[in-house]
């Protein structure tokens, strides 16, 4: 059952993004382009997303996940350097191409050779991440 | 254009329905980087196929609706050179933040998470001056 759910919670995710028009290039950089002409349809993505999923969150209270086993614990409210540093790197990314890695999986079947490039370099940014974590943290120690 | 709110509203319902099946069956916070990162690292090899079920599911679908949709464009750069930094900068940004637009936007966001706070609102601040820098300064994307 595990991996029934899987497929269908990836069916369902690609479907939204297909159908919020988030898998468009334009209208992500549309969104992040305050100077230019703004679009707010992410906003209107992301609180359509989290009333689901904050209901979601309500309801693992006193239950156990329909697989068995347990529901992830909060991690630690701690900011750190590598959360901030990431997340700026990430946002840099996403501003430059339009693309996050479910849009950019979501939309292979559009994106030609493009699309295919942005995966290849996303997995080897992924690849290069832990390397990148235990340098980062021996040249100057984090938290 | 108020087509397109209603549209991303609808669509947004689904990605968090999406992310409530993930949790409420598997138990698991759906983080697209997170999937992907930990079958590209080897870190998440114990459950393989529950990620690459996740991932099939997520470019069959949306595959199956391409004759539904008759025109839909996406607007990619056809700069490769803005691709591979683009693609080198989401791989290594979301994985040393641990999480993504969906991670730590949908999932932490909808918990009240401190991280998932702080990492969407810098994501956005580092994409919104990353545009205007290229675009309306430089002029390459």
């Amino acid at each position: 059952m595990r991996n029934v759910y899987a497929l269908i919670s990836g069916g369902l995710f690609g479907l939204g993004l297909w159908i919020s028009g988030m898998i468009d290039t334009t209208k992500v950089q549309g969104w992040l382009d305050v100077f230019g002409d703004w679009d707010p349809t992410l906003a209107f993505v992301m609180g359509g997303a989290i009333v689901p999923m904050a209901i979601a969150w309500q309801l693992t209270r006193g239950r156990k996940p329909l697989v068995g086993g347990n529901f992830p614990e909060a991690p630690a409210p701690r900011l750190g350097r590598n959360l901030v540093l990431g997340s700026v790197l990430f946002g840099m990314g996403w501003g430059l191409a339009g693309l996050c890695p479910g849009p950019a999986m979501a939309a292979v079947g559009l994106n030609g050779l493009g699309g295919l490039v942005f995966i290849a370099a996303m997995a080897a940014g992924m690849f290069a991440a832990p390397a990148v974590r235990t340098t980062l943290d021996r040249a100057v120690p984090a938290e | 254009m108020e087509q397109d709110w209603i549209m991303g509203l609808l669509g947004g319902l689904l990605i968090g329905l999406a992310g409530a099946v993930f949790l409420l069956g598997n138990g698991r916070v759906m983080g697209a980087s997170g999937i992907i990162g930990g079958l590209v690292d080897g870190s998440g090899m114990s459950n393989k196929w529950e990620r690459i079920s996740f991932l099939v599911g997520l470019m069959v679908v949306p595959l199956a609706l391409l004759p539904v949709y008759e025109k839909v464009d996406t607007h990619l750069t056809s700069n490769l050179w803005v691709i591979v930094a683009a693609g080198v900068l989401v791989g290594v940004g979301t994985r040393l933040a641990n999480g993504c637009t969906s991670g730590h936007g949908v999932c932490g966001i909808s918990r009240l998470s401190l991280r998932g706070i702080v990492a969407t609102v810098m994501y956005i601040l580092a994409g919104g001056l990353t545009v205007v820098f290229f675009r309306h300064l430089l002029g390459v994307i």
